[in-house]
């Protein structure tokens, strides 16, 4: 029986956050703390002839300035990559250092040259104010296809042609051109998918406090995976031994990726704590913040798709060059190649893939994953394709895809659906969940209600989209062979106390996504016991054993997995101390509803009463250990793939060129599902964020390498009133290979959204012959369109 | 160059002495504690700070503390009474109005100034009533729930007052 599983339980996390009592990085006040603030270049590519901090550093309350030569002088490495991808002729891929401090050439607008600590921030910002750097500014590049011809600036020396790698995924080409050249018709896109900036609205902070009497390091920090950014700084930045630090991630704000990746303002923080024996603050403001964290996507792209006569797909062929930023963050190499050239399936028979990918470095800030990471991209492109090939074949776009989806399979009669991009999908029903939004959006009426207001002058439009997404990273193993250089598992730990009472440590890291009541669901039920005596405890390295964090939709699925794993021994040997207390033998035992019962009879001992006898082993099992205490690691036997499908509705104003979205209908298959409360919530957030990019978001660097819309002043995020409320419903597909059965909800909404409403805006400009536009679709981009 | 300031925050009357340049927000956070208030940007675009003063909800990084001298300000730690939740407070937990909880304080203050105007607002009045604060979490479809949950109670309550 389940009692909490499945049902829409209120967050118990809320509490603190509703009355103001949330704890995140920045209101952790230290004794003796003082404040950094770093000085940034301000060009994209400049040469740094010399820094001079003495005015600075005379400032009253400046305690310290350090510059990229303390830095080396130190012996410290740079920032590590996480991923490996190597060039297609074996070659190593260009990995150039990025030290925390630059001290010969600033390599991005933002680019870290020092650092000021002072007794407060204002007074370090004020000093930074007056630290002199004398550049030379030099020829910079911000964009990737551009990067790679002769000429272009080069970012590092020694990465010729700023190429990082190369990278070529699927059926050999030659196959795929034979294919594509037998086509009745091939649909063609060039199109970039814009670079966007995750914008969570907590600014990244750091804290770093060295404790010099017991030789202890602590790194406060709004990071989505504390164990991970531990492991990075201590083994591969700083070289402190791991077991001396503790990193604590408390409430973090909002994360979309953006804090996964280990910065170099974390390590910073602990190296200036250590030479100053004292808690050092930092905290972006918002402009920083967008020169700093992590951008999104920035793809350029071309690709081709291939029909017989019929609309069936018969190749796909792809060639994308993604823009990797100055410095190769943590999951760079990774997101443009194994999280996007493998989703190029879809949902689709397609019989021939090849996908290339060239990753570049520019003079731009870091691009890693963004909710999504890669595989909105590779959503975008096929979606867009397919749309786009239902115009020009003068197809509909929902017959176009049915004909073309992969057969109903549920993974366990039926085999997964083996991919020609490497990925072996678990289960899934995809024309279930597009027949199903078709109903929702009354398909065939609003194509009478367009045609009726076309009439009318009035421009209305549909848009689809049908995902595919893999989540629940990762196998070790598997991506390991793909060039990661960790493992992917997650950690769950069990804790009964004797009184019956549960601790739960997991190494998932919730920044919104509501673990502390979606993980008590699980163990509630498992257990038998109500939600109250379990308390789920994350994001701090000192009293989670290991974990590996949230991104990829990753945190039920495996860590979920992981906690389960833990509960089951957890019941494995409450039943042997059960046996014994009911002097029945363990076979006979059945549990349920919190207690073990000699089947049946009316015997029973409840889970309480075997917790306390595991702590108070009097009259105990000959044998066996006290204690009711497991840890569990869960590495996962395939990635899971949740799928769905989007159907944007929209009007463009013929005068003004605005579209106001009208309707947003999502239907998507997560899997089963423990909390739809918090399920749709991750649903309607990720479907914003998908929506701003077609919409209204874009990072726009000019040709010197300047970020010229880095503030909320510039920056069009989607607020309240440019969104609808959104209609949601959901099929259940489990998930086969994991004992939750669930997928993961996290980026779904993102990834489907995107192109459902560039497509629906397509719809609408049909009539006017306008095939395709650049994303962000703002109200000038498509007046000119109509008007050109 | 310090200037003394007599402020009335959440019902209790403080006297400091602030740097003229300080902001109201780095006054709540900074010399009050109160931390509840939050800071996302630095262009008084995102409405994290948002809190009342003097009844009218107010960004409170536009504002000096030198400005607040003499007012009555409420931030969200005053918002529940003896420790029972404001009927927002409430509404945001019920609906789901919130996933990271950042930009939920400024959200509720800026909604609490909307229902002080306007006790039944509809969907669309609570989108422009809320369209100076970003939420980056929950695209907003269960915050305008959560608003509307507040909205009922509040006008519930009302009537049986009455």
């Amino acid at each position: 029986m389940t009692n909490y599983i499945g049902k829409a339980v209120k967050r118990v996390e809320d509490k603190r956050f509703i009355t103001g009592k949330g704890r995140y990085t920045d209101d952790i006040v230290l004794p003796a703390m003082a404040h950094a603030y770093i000085v940034r270049s301000p060009y994209a590519h400049a040469r740094i002839i010399s820094v001079d901090t003495s005015a600075a550093e005379a400032m009253e309350g400046v305690i310290k300035v350090f510059t990229g030569k303390d830095i080396a002088a130190s012996g410290i490495n740079g920032i590590p990559t996480g991923w490996q991808v190597n060039f297609k002729n074996g070659e190593t891929m260009k990995e150039p250092p990025h030290p925390l401090l630059v001290a010969d050439k600033a390599r991005y607008m933002g680019d870290a040259v020092a650092v000021v600590i002072a007794e407060t921030k204002e007074i370090a910002r004020d000093a930074g104010d007056i630290v002199e750097v004398e550049y030379e500014e030099l020829p910079a590049v911000a964009d990737a296809k551009k990067a790679t011809e002769p000429g272009a600036p080069l970012v590092h020396d020694d990465a010729p042609n700023n190429l990082c790698f190369d990278w070529e995924l699927g059926n050999p080409k030659a196959e795929v051109n034979e294919a594509m050249s037998k086509a009745h018709h091939i649909t063609t896109l060039e199109f970039t998918n814009q670079r966007v900036i995750p914008n969570a609205i907590e600014p990244r902070s750091a804290i770093g406090h060295y404790e010099e009497a017991n030789d202890k390091y602590t790194l406060y920090t709004t990071s989505q995976n504390p164990h991970l950014t531990r492991l990075l700084m201590c083994a591969f930045v700083l070289g402190i031994p791991e077991h001396k630090v503790r990193v604590v991630a408390p409430d973090v704000g909002g994360g979309f990726g953006s804090k996964i990746f280990h910065y170099a303002e974390e390590a910073l923080m602990i190296w200036c704590s250590q030479r100053l024996k004292r808690p050092v603050k930092w905290t972006a403001d918002r402009s920083e913040a967008f020169m700093t964290d992590a951008h999104g996507r920035d793809h350029v792209t071309k690709a081709e798709m291939g029909f017989d006569k019929e609309g069936k797909i018969v190749g796909l062929r792809v060639k994308t060059y993604a823009n990797l930023g100055a410095y190769l963050s943590t999951f760079a190499p990774c997101v443009p190649t194994w999280l996007h050239g493998t989703l190029l399936q879809g949902l689709y028979t397609t019989p021939k893939i090849n996908v290339d990918v060239t990753g570049v470095f520019t003079h731009t800030v870091m691009v890693d994953a963004y909710r999504g990471a890669g595989r909105p991209e590779a959503t975008y492109l096929l979606e867009r394709l397919i749309d786009t090939a239902a115009l020009e074949m003068k197809m509909d776009p929902a017959q176009l895809r049915l004909k073309n989806f992969i057969p109903p399979f549920d993974g366990v009669k039926q085999p997964g659906y083996q991919t020609q991009v490497a990925l072996q999908y678990d289960s899934g029903n995809y024309h279930g969940v597009l027949n199903r939004a078709m109903e929702m959006v009354g398909y065939e009426q609003f194509r009478k209600e367009q045609e009726a207001a076309r009439k009318e002058g009035k421009l209305l439009g549909i848009g689809f989209s049908t995902y595919i997404e893999a989540c629940g990273i990762a196998p070790s193993a598997v991506v390991g062979a793909l060039g990661a250089r960790a493992g992917l598992y997650e950690v769950g730990q069990v804790r009964v106390q004797p009184t019956g009472k549960v601790s739960v440590y997991t190494g998932a890291h919730s920044h919104g996504q509501g673990h502390e009541t979606t993980f008590a669901q699980v163990v509630a039920d498992r257990l038998g016991i109500p939600m109250d005596d379990v308390e789920i405890i994350h994001g701090d390295s000192e009293s989670v054993a290991f974990g590996m964090g949230t991104y990829g939709s990753r945190s039920l699925a495996v860590g979920g997995s992981a906690i389960v794993k833990s509960l089951d021994k957890i019941i494995e040997k409450g039943a042997k101390i059960a046996a014994h207390k009911l002097e029945a033998s363990e076979e006979d035992l059945e549990f349920a509803e919190g207690k073990w019962t000699v089947k049946g009879t009316d015997k029973s001992v409840g889970f309480g009463d075997v917790a306390l006898t595991a702590y108070v082993p009097h009259n105990y099992p000959a044998g066996l250990e006290p204690g009711l205490d497991f840890s569990s690691f869960y590495d996962p036997a395939n990635f899971t793939y949740p799928f769905g499908a989007h159907i944007a509705v929209v009007e463009v104003d013929k005068d003004t060129g605005k579209v106001a979205l009208k309707r947003f209908i999502a239907v998507d298959d997560v899997g089963n599902v423990i909390n739809p409360m918090i399920v749709d919530g991750q649903i309607h957030g990720g479907l914003a964020q998908g929506i701003g990019q077609a919409l209204f978001e874009g990072a726009l660097y000019d040709d010197n390498g300047q970020l010229i819309n880095g503030s909320y002043m510039d920056y069009t995020m989607p607020r309240a009133d440019d969104l609808p409320s959104f209609e949601l419903d959901r099929q259940v597909t489990p998930c086969p290979h994991n004992p939750l059965g669930v997928k993961g909800a996290g980026e779904a909404g993102t990834i489907g959204s995107t192109p459902a409403v560039v497509n629906a805006v397509m719809d609408a400009l049909s009539p006017f012959g306008i095939k395709n536009l650049e994303m962000p679709l703002t109200p000038e981009r498509v007046w000119r369109a109509m008007n050109s | 160059m310090a200037t003394k300031i007599k402020v009335k925050v959440n019902g209790k009357t403080y006297s400091h002495e602030v740097e003229p340049r300080t902001l109201l927000v780095q006054y709540l956070r900074d010399v009050l504690g109160l931390t509840g208030t939050h800071v996302g940007c630095d262009t008084s675009n995102c409405g994290a700070c948002t809190i009342l003063v003097d009844g009218k909800a107010v960004k409170s990084c536009t504002m000096l503390a030198v400005q607040a001298h003499g007012s009555e300000v409420k931030t969200i730690e005053g918002m529940a009474d003896n420790g029972a939740l404001h009927p927002l407070q409430e509404g945001f937990r019920e609906e789901h109005g919130l996933q990271c909880g950042f930009c939920t304080p400024g959200m509720i203050m800026a909604s609490a100034d909307l229902l002080s105007r306007n006790s039944n607002p509809s969907e669309q009045e609570i989108r422009e009533a809320l369209e100076g604060n970003f939420c980056r979490c929950t695209g907003y479809h269960n915050i305008v729930k959560s608003v509307q949950h507040a909205a009922k109670k509040i006008n519930q309550k009302e009537k049986v007052a009455s």
